[in-house]
């Protein structure tokens, strides 16, 4: 094999600086949350590594994971393409069709065996034999499991790999399922989201090439520095939640002036993500900013969680609808009720996760 | 044996068959099988959709209100315009009328939509069927900068330097023996048929159209708060405006709006300098490579879509046009109502579907899905392993929509063609202009090239059209109108107990509808016919031929083993298989009954 060009020899060729270099080295530690400390780290794995194979197939999917993808800006996507991983194996992308994809496929499952990275967007579905999702005259399932016997790590993109998403949706006709029950051999990353935010899909594989590690997960396998929050702990529409002022209706005033979107059913409360962080596009926004409440796509199940406009309450016994109702015709100010009530959907978020976790384990 | 078809098509399956699974840069999964006779000339061709979903089972039950989000789900590259046209069926159902600036800023959202995903199409899906960018390492760089200026001299990354760069940074890349997405292509196939410096030229703005399409879709982040899935609202859009008092800063307020302008500028900018003078200059070196028209020349429609006022969707009023073309007629331009049960009808008989009644048309009114997944007598492999596809029967999981009978292309140059045939000035203008400016006659656009121009010249159009909705939007602001939403009838129970309607859009890939039915506040019905079931559509009872199969007939191919000319006339239809394949029943209490493994 010819010599492999590492990223830092990709950038240094393209003009750039070891100065800019450093700088985009701090840049990426800052944009993973990472102290000063690791900019060396993250310098000499960039200076030193062959491209990671990265295989990337595709389930019953709407290809938004793939979209989100490729909006990547901190690192572009064609940088990550071109320089920092092989994308061996796309079949939304990839140049070659029919034979000659699945023979990428194949030289790249035998040449790099342990190596590679299986990259899963979609999911299998097992009804009709697998037939609901054919790929080269077989079951999507098959090629799934084939790819995923010599892989070192698998990441499931977004709600449909991690989840199921909207095809699992009751009553799930094609028996929609996502990755991890079907492999269950391998370190699997979920990367969950409908789609996944840009950034946080190149920050998991970022880290995983810089580290040469998987990223910590937390119990549901989700990377905590992206996955470890809710929105609502940082969203900054959080102080008129505090002070109870609420959007009433769509449009209404409260809406013009940029108040909390609870009572209009966000599910920014019981959501894990990073959108209220490291935002949309760029930074440009992100849900709640433009006032839609946020549906909570990042969760499982949230197809089945009934209505999108019904506020997170309703799903269980405590009384926070009332305390947020009555803190909303109260005069602005009145905190103490605004804080009770957030500790209310906390504890309610905790009885959530324990029935969850307790599905999963049955 | 050859066979006839009813549309004009004379089908040879006797030669060697050339199986094509999977079809690669497409969204979804589809194979496609084609008979080539002694000369590599395609004399058969059969398109198979290899998936299916089940989301209208899916849907029902839910609140309409929540339907756009599931719908919109269907397909995450043309995100948004399955949202638009749910919201609209649940509108026109429930008569809900909406204000005047959410009818701008959806229009605009849709517009920017047509724009990105015309964009990420020619660039990234279907530029490497006919660009090599092998090729490109052996470009002189000052020629390739010579080149670009010829082609489009206001277009300011063009010197010899900067093409040296790329060029360089692909040389590398090559010889590093990881070719990653380049791995296994075509590049020594003699249908490539640019110069080095176009190859250059072109795999340059596959880079340049990469970081500019993030930046298109923050119109959508802006508007809707992501994108991919931006959020919607039935009875408006849910982003509020505010640009004068307290609380701007978390509404549409004056920033938001500067930063809308100044990326409907950059699509105007890139349309002009790079997209347009690219298919100008590459279609150039392919104008005798004029394959592919298929049905375009005889059955197209569209539904027509970008109303100038909310609320009203006459013909007239619509920036993109609306009409049916039949029997190569264009002189005649037949109006198109979706709530006709005669004139859009569903047949499964070569679907994985059963109505149980052969021949049976249905509208989406009344549609019904039931799988049956069957192969022919002929197939060769097996259920689970297939070798060859047998065409005379059951083969795709895409149903076969046909008007008033009549298979259909939809898409950009079916809008185009219908509004070439009205009269529509803006495109008639594009059209004439493009054709003289290459020196080719009107005929040339029913083919695989004509697809493409028809979607760069959209895109163009889109772009003007999105600047128009921006302004129009600023001027009624400006005349003390900030209303985004009707809330009137948002709660469900002002509704009547039972309700019906229609929403129609133009996606990027053609003629959508959705039909719905409302009962007791709850969807008791949802039905979808999207543009790739139109176009990837296997045969009817009749036994007409769908467009992408009747595209890919009479094509010769280079080398039959490599199927680059398949690839490059499927292609020129952006194919979307999610959607396509998605369908649903009315009532999915059989699907519970299919086997679970």
């Amino acid at each position: 094999m010819s010599q492999i060009e590492t990223f830092y020899d990709v950038m240094r060729r393209q003009g750039i600086t070891r100065r800019s270099f450093m700088k985009y080295c701090s840049l990426t530690a800052a944009a993973l949350g990472l102290s000063p400390s690791f900019v060396p780290k993250i310098a000499h794995a960039m200076e030193t590594k062959p491209r990671t194979p990265v295989i990337w197939v595709h389930g019953l999917e709407c290809t938004c994971c793939s979209e989100s993808f490729i909006r990547s800006a901190h690192p572009l996507a064609k940088d990550v393409v071109l320089s920092m991983i092989s994308l061996d194996y796309d079949d939304t992308l990839m140049a070659a069709a029919g034979h000659q994809a699945e023979a990428a496929l194949e030289e790249t499952i035998e040449k790099y065996k342990g190596n590679y990275i299986l990259a899963v967007e979609g999911n299998p579905p097992l009804n009709e034999d697998g037939m609901f999702c054919i790929i080269g005259g077989k079951p999507f399932v098959e090629q799934l499991r084939h790819a995923a016997e010599h892989a070192k790590a698998i990441i499931s993109w977004g709600a449909c790999a991690s989840y199921g998403c909207v095809q699992a949706a009751k009553p799930n006709p094609t028996q929609a399922t996502p990755v991890h029950k079907v492999i269950t051999d391998k370190p699997i990353i979920k990367v969950p989201g409908c789609p996944p935010i840009a950034e946080v899909m190149t920050g998991v594989i970022t880290y995983m090439l810089t580290f040469d590690r998987l990223p910590e997960l937390d119990r549901q396998g989700r990377p905590a520095m992206f996955y470890g929050q809710r929105i609502h702990d940082k969203c900054y529409r959080r102080p008129h939640f505090d002070a109870g002022q609420f959007v009433e209706a769509w449009d209404d005033e409260n809406a013009r002036k940029g108040y909390c979107l609870y009572k209009m059913g966000c599910k920014g409360p019981t959501t894990y993500n990073a959108c209220s962080t490291i935002r949309w596009n760029e930074g440009t926004s992100f849900p709640i900013q433009s006032g839609h409440g946020c549906i909570g796509c990042s969760e499982d199940g949230f197809w089945d969680q009934g209505s999108f406009y019904n506020r997170v309450t309703d799903l269980t016994q405590f009384g926070v609808e009332a305390n947020a109702d009555k803190v909303g015709m109260a005069a602005a100010g009145v905190v103490g009720a605004g804080v009770a009530a957030h500790a209310a959907i906390s504890a309610l978020k905790a009885a959530q996760k324990k029935t969850q976790s307790h599905k999963e384990e049955a | 044996m050859v066979v006839q078809t009813p549309n004009g098509f004379n089908l040879d399956n006797s030669g060697q068959r050339i199986v094509v699974d999977p079809v690669t840069r497409i969204e979804g999964h589809m194979r496609c099988e084609v008979n080539v006779d002694e000369n590599n000339i395609i004399r058969n061709a059969v398109s198979t959709g290899t998936m299916w979903r089940g989301l209208e089972v899916i849907l029902k039950g839910r609140d309409p209100r929540d339907a756009w989000a599931f719908t919109e789900r269907i397909c995450g590259v043309c995100t948004g315009t399955h949202a638009l046209t749910s919201v609209r069926a649940v509108e026109d159902a429930l008569g809900i009328t909406i204000p005047d600036n959410a009818n701008s800023i959806r229009n605009m959202m849709q517009l920017n939509l047509q724009i990105h995903d015309h964009v990420v199409h020619f660039y990234h899906l279907h530029a490497l069927d006919w660009v090599n960018p092998v090729n490109a390492l052996r470009a002189d760089p000052k020629a390739t900068s010579e080149l670009q200026q010829a082609v489009s001299p206001s277009h300011p990354l063009s010197s010899p330097g900067y093409f040296r760069d790329v060029q360089n940074r692909l040389k590398k890349f090559v010889e590093s023996g990881q070719l990653g997405l380049f791995k296994n292509g075509y590049w020594d196939n003699p249908a490539y048929l640019l110069p080095p410096e176009a190859d250059l030229m072109a795999t340059t703005h596959y880079l340049e159209a990469l970081d500019l399409q993030k930046e298109i879709v923050k119109v959508h982040t802006i508007f809707g708060g992501k994108n991919p899935h931006p959020n919607w609202l039935v009875g408006g859009v849910p982003c509020p405006i505010n640009v004068h008092s307290t609380g701007a800063v978390g509404a549409i307020n004056m920033e938001r709006l500067n930063l809308v302008s100044s990326i409907i500028d950059k699509c105007i900018e890139f349309n002009k300098n790079v997209y347009i003078p690219d298919v100008k200059a590459i279609g150039g070196f392919y104008k005798n490579w004029l394959y592919g028209g298929g049905l375009s020349s005889q059955a197209c429609l569209a539904y027509g879509d970008i109303p100038e006022n909310p609320n009203d969707f006459s013909p007239e009023q619509l920036h993109l046009p609306r009409g049916a073309i039949i029997n190569g007629n264009l002189n005649e331009v037949h109006d198109v109502d979706p709530r006709d049960p005669e004139q859009v009808q569903e047949f499964v008989d070569h679907s994985w579907y059963s109505y149980g009644e052969a021949g049976k048309g249905l509208h989406p009114w009344d549609g019904v899905t039931e799988p049956k997944y069957e192969l022919g007598p002929n197939a060769k492999g097996t259920k689970t392993n297939i070798q060859e596809l047998d065409e005379a029967g059951k083969y795709s999981w895409i149903k076969a929509p046909r008007w008033k009978g009549h298979a259909m292309e939809v898409g950009p140059l079916a809008r185009y063609v219908v509004g070439y045939a009205k009269g529509h000035e803006d495109i008639k203008d594009q059209v004439d202009g493009l054709l003289r400016d290459m020196n080719l006659p009107l005929s040339a656009v029913f083919s695989t090239l004509g697809r493409t121009a028809a979607r760069a010249l959209e895109s163009e159009y889109c772009g003007r059209l999105q600047k128009h909705f921006f302004d129009k939007l600023v001027q009624n602001i400006k005349n003390g109108d900030e209303s985004t939403a009707n809330v009137e009838k948002w709660d469900p129970s002002t509704w009547p107990k039972e309700a019906k309607g229609v929403g129609m859009t133009e996606a990027p890939r053609g003629a959508l509808g959705h039909w719905i039915k409302i009962k007791d506040g709850r969807i008791e019905n949802y039905q979808c016919v999207v543009p790739t079931t139109w176009n990837g559509s296997p045969r009817d009872t009749a036994g007409n031929i769908g467009a992408f199969e009747a595209s890919l007939m009479d094509t010769k191919m280079e080398r039959p083993e490599e199927p680059v000319e398949i690839l490059r006339t499927l292609h020129s239809f952006d194919p979307c298989l999610a959607c396509s394949t998605h369908v649903m029943s009315p009532d999915g209490e059989e699907l519970t009954t299919v086997k679970v493994r």
